[in-house]
This record gives C-alpha cells, sequence and structure tokens, in this order.
C-alpha cells in the first residue's frame, strides 16, 4: 500500500506527496472521492468556480523529438478555500465538475495537514489499494499474451 | 451560390421527429445506453476521438447515439461540442516511452527487451463470424500469467537502432519555439511536421488508409518495416501557473506506431533508416500504420526525394484529410442551389439556341456550295 509522508507543501518532498494525491484523485471515480465531504469543514470558499474546459495533449515527433498537438481532451477544475486559509487545486480528465471540486476540496484538506490521517484511512489508502490491484491484473491479464519463441530444429544430420 | 430561403420550418421539425425515431429504432428493442457503447463499441469511440479531434469516452459514445452509429456525424459533433469550451492550456509532451503497455509488438526484432506482447487484438483470428455472440452467454476472464511482477520496462525499439547511429536522430525542438496549432492558425502548405501530424492524427483513417496503401503499392513506396507498435495508458501532466508545478489529470490510451524505413543517402548524409511515426488516440493500430507511412511519405522533399505521388504531396494530402471538412463541402451539394441551377438552365437553353441556329445557318451554306457544285 502506498504511504504518505507529512512533508510540509513548498519543499519538494511535499510537492512530490502533493503530485501523489492529486494522481489518485484524478483516477478515482466521483463516488469514490465523493467521501471526501464528509470531512470537509464548513465555510469553504469558491476560489474557483467548477468548470469544463480544454487541454491540448501534446506528443513528441517519432515519440522523442520536438512536441507536436495531438488533440485536445476535456477537462474539469476548480479551486477552494478552507475557512483556515489552505486553498486546493483540482484538475481531472473528464466534464465531472462535482470530481474536480472534490479533487480540489482533497487536495486544501492535504495541504492544510491536520487530518491526513483520516484521508489516508477513508479514502486514499482503498484509493491506492483498488488502483494497484487493478494495474496488476492488468499487468497479469497481458503477461499471459507474452510470445515465446522457440526455434524449430533441423534435422539431426 | 445559396440564397436563404424561407419557409419548410414545418417540414424540418417532423423530419427530426422522424430522425429521431428512426434512430431508436423497433421499441421492442431495448435502446442502446451510452455506457455499453463506451464500453462495448469501444473502437468506434475510438476513431470518434480521433476524428473528433477529442478525447473523452462518454462524449464520444454519446455522439454515436445520437448520430445512429455514422461515425464521420459523430465526429462532427464532437468538433462543434469542443468549440463551446474554453481552452485551459496544453499538458506537457506525453512520454510514450513510459507507457503501461496493453500490446507492443515489432516486426524487426524477435527477441527485444520487455518481449512481444500481443494484447487484445484481431491478429491471428479466422474472420468467422461467431455466432455465440447472438446468445447470451458469459464472456470467459482473460487468462492470467501471475509469475510476472507489475508491468516490466518497455524500451524503444527504434533506440536499439539509434545506439547504433543507424537511424536519424529527431530533431529537439529550438527554447522557446512553441509546436504549430492548426485549431488557432488556418493550415497552409508547406506545414511543418508538428502540424502534419496534428492534421494527419485528426485525419480520416480511411484516406489515410488508402493513401498508405499507395506507397506499398509503389506510389512512393519507402521500403517500411513496423519497428515498434504500442498500445496502452499514459499519463498526463498539465502545467498550472498559481501552483508551479505540473498536475496529474489521469491517463489517456494511447497507439503509436514508429515506421523505419530505408534511406540510401545522400551527398551529404550516409545512408541509414529514417523514420514515419503515427500517434493517436486508443486502440487504433491501422490508423497509426497508415498515418506512419503517409508521415515517412510526406518527409520525401526533406529527404532529397521527389514528389511525384499524391501521398507525397502535401497539398493533397493535408487538405484532403479531414473528414469533417469533406463532408461539409460535399454534402453542401444538397443545399439549395435554385437560382444557381436557373441560370445554368437559361444558359443552356440559351447555348442551344444559338447552337441550333449555327448549325441552320451551316446547313443553308453547305446546300448552297452543294447547289454550287451540281450546276
Amino acid at each position: 500500500m502506498t504511504s504518505f509522508d507529512t512533508t510540509t507543501p513548498g519543499t519538494d518532498d511535499g510537492v512530490a506527496a502533493r503530485r501523489s494525491v492529486m494522481a489518485l484523485a484524478a483516477k478515482a471515480t466521483a463516488w469514490e472521492l465523493k467521501a471526501v465531504r464528509d470531512l470537509a469543514p464548513v465555510g469553504v470558499v469558491d476560489l474557483r468556480a467548477p468548470e469544463v474546459g480544454l487541454v491540448m495533449l501534446r506528443g513528441r515527433i517519432g515519440g522523442s523529438g520536438a512536441p507536436f498537438n495531438l488533440g485536445e481532451a476535456t477537462v474539469s477544475r476548480a479551486a477552494v478555500r478552507l475557512p483556515s486559509g489552505a486553498t486546493g487545486f483540482g484538475h481531472v480528465l473528464g466534464r465531472d465538475r462535482h470530481k474536480a471540486r472534490d479533487a480540489a476540496l482533497l487536495d486544501a484538506l492535504w495541504v492544510e495537514g491536520t487530518q491526513r490521517d483520516r484521508l489516508e484511512r477513508s479514502i486514499l489508502g482503498p484509493l491506492a489499494a483498488r488502483l494497484a490491484r487493478e494495474e496488476t491484473r492488468r499487468a497479469h491479464e497481458v503477461a499471459a499474451t507474452r510470445v515465446d519463441f522457440f526455434t524449430l530444429v533441423r534435422g539431426a544430420d | 451560390m445559396y440564397v436563404s430561403v424561407k419557409g419548410g420550418e414545418k417540414a424540418i421539425r417532423a423530419a427530426h421527429r422522424l430522425l429521431a425515431d428512426r434512430r431508436r429504432g423497433d421499441r421492442a428493442v431495448p435502446e442502446v445506453a451510452v455506457d455499453q457503447i463506451r464500453e462495448q463499441l469501444s473502437l468506434a469511440v475510438d476513431r470518434v476521438m480521433n476524428e473528433g479531434s477529442l478525447y473523452d469516452r462518454d462524449l464520444a459514445a454519446l455522439a454515436i447515439k445520437q448520430a445512429r452509429g455514422d461515425l464521420i456525424e459523430a465526429a462532427f459533433l464532437v468538433r462543434a461540442y469542443r468549440t463551446t469550451l474554453p481552452r485551459f492550456g496544453h499538458s506537457r509532451p506525453l512520454d510514450t516511452a513510459a507507457m503501461g503497455v496493453e500490446r507492443r509488438i515489432s516486426a524487426t526484432y524477435k527477441d527485444l527487451p520487455g518481449g512481444q506482447i500481443l494484447g487484445p487484438t484481431f491478429d491471428y483470428t479466422h474472420r468467422l463470424i461467431d455466432f455465440t455472440l447472438m446468445v447470451d452467454g458469459e464472456t470467459p476472464l482473460p487468462t492470467r500469467d501471475e509469475t510476472v511482477e507489475a508491468g516490466p520496462a518497455m524500451p524503444r525499439v527504434i533506440d536499439l537502432l539509434a545506439q547504433e547511429g543507424l537511424i536519424e536522430a529527431e530533431p529537439q525542438a529550438e527554447a522557446g519555439v512553441e509546436p504549430g496549432d492548426l485549431t488557432r492558425t488556418p493550415l497552409r502548405v508547406p506545414a511543418a511536421r508538428d502540424l502534419r501530424l496534428q492534421q494527419l492524427a485528426r485525419g480520416d483513417e480511411g484516406f489515410l488508409l488508402a493513401l498508405g496503401y499507395s506507397t506499398q503499392r509503389g506510389y512512393g513506396s519507402t521500403h517500411p518495416f513496423a519497428g515498434e507498435i504500442r498500445i496502452g495508458e499514459v499519463e498526463v501532466e498539465f502545467e498550472v501557473p498559481e501552483l508551479g508545478f505540473a498536475v496529474p489529470l489521469g491517463a489517456v490510451a494511447l497507439s503509436e506506431c514508429q515506421m523505419i524505413n530505408q534511406f540510401a543517402g545522400s551527398a551529404e548524409v550516409e545512408p541509414s533508416f529514417t523514420r514515419g511515426y503515427g500517434l493517436a488516440f486508443g486502440q487504433v493500430e491501422r490508423k497509426v500504420m497508415a498515418m506512419a507511412l503517409v508521415d515517412r511519405a510526406l518527409r520525401s522533399e526533406e529527404l532529397g526525394g521527389a514528389v511525384d505521388h499524391p501521398a507525397q504531396d502535401q497539398e493533397f494530402v493535408l487538405a484532403h484529410a479531414d473528414n469533417v471538412q469533406a463532408t461539409g463541402f460535399v454534402e453542401h451539394l444538397k443545399l439549395p442551389h435554385y437560382v444557381d441551377f436557373q441560370a445554368e438552365l437559361a444558359l443552356v437553353r440559351q447555348m442551344r439556341r444559338e447552337h441550333a441556329a449555327a448549325r441552320a445557318a451551316r446547313r443553308t451554306t453547305s446546300d448552297d456550295v452543294y447547289e454550287e457544285a451540281a450546276q
């Protein structure tokens, strides 16, 4: 199970931990993320009302060369501020505004830092475990389609 | 020219209601749900995402339902929808080397690090209709190989050749130069490779397939090998200025094809292999293979070759690849052209009158000649 350190935001470690929380939020179902609302205090302010827009996805020429514009993806985003002053941002693929706001709430609570144990117990831990299980299953299913070549032995003489 | 015509509102309303009815089909058959299309017609969804140039599986599935399965119409709906949304920015370049691979094959190396992974492929099926799909039954779960840990590293096949210097290196971006975007600035030829790839990625699969095929049949052959095809999920990162770091947005499914092509070299350049590249959304192997063939054909001139064939001709390929554009111009022919046609009608009648008069005049003259000769 992934563990989340309690480093402070702003440091490199803090950014890495915050990014891994954001990565989990992006892969959560809307239903999994909804639980964050139970942990939110009253008086959350919407700094950016949840909205849907586009992000242009870029590839690289030949996979490793100069970037090019491949095509767009829908993205939802939101930003919130907790009464403590902690701010959080939510950015997720797709058109689910509620999910973006829940992701922002999760980010804000993570940044605030007072409920990380609860966050991990009720949301992040189960979510990381579910994603890890799915990744392992996928890897096993794909691995079964790996080709084992064998060379036909020519005649003895 | 088409002039605005008033009237027909009642007929249009009734036609759209009839369209909705025919879309629904026989009410005795259960209605198809958007999530069923997303899950069970996923390759149609992938095609609509590419030609609609928007990654959104649910939206593409909905568009397919609304368009009664007409995939070009569905791409048109998706394109129209995207114009209603603001652009937040662009992602960091997607790192396909770090792909969570679902399929990865190479036609150039048998044994390669990470192995040949067939994944969910139509290859080696016998293309026999499977009548068991007509009856309700459980689809068996996939086979698993639980001896492996998580997905192994899958280095790019093309890097094996690059290590020996046998294949051209891809040029890196110059500092401060942003890639071109044909959704912001109309495409002009000659176009740089970044813009060409953008247009090919959203181009019609059938058109690219035919062009790619034409190069194989001799209309600009490039002696290609499928160096590597990989399909799987890649993480998307989005630079957020307020935060000062790149934010993970989730993963998108991509297909990538690296074609390796012979290159005899030129006065300055040693003989080596050259590349054609294909990248697109979802599991679209045929599309990215065709795209890579056409990408390489379009590079003919920069590699010192000729531009003799359609697939090598930027104007021909880039101007006709977009099926939403193409359908707009072809289908506009059914719009009212009443005034145009009245003018043509009058013109043809007048020309016929003149033609008849001229013929009559010629006949009179030749009759005179005949009569003179008789005398």
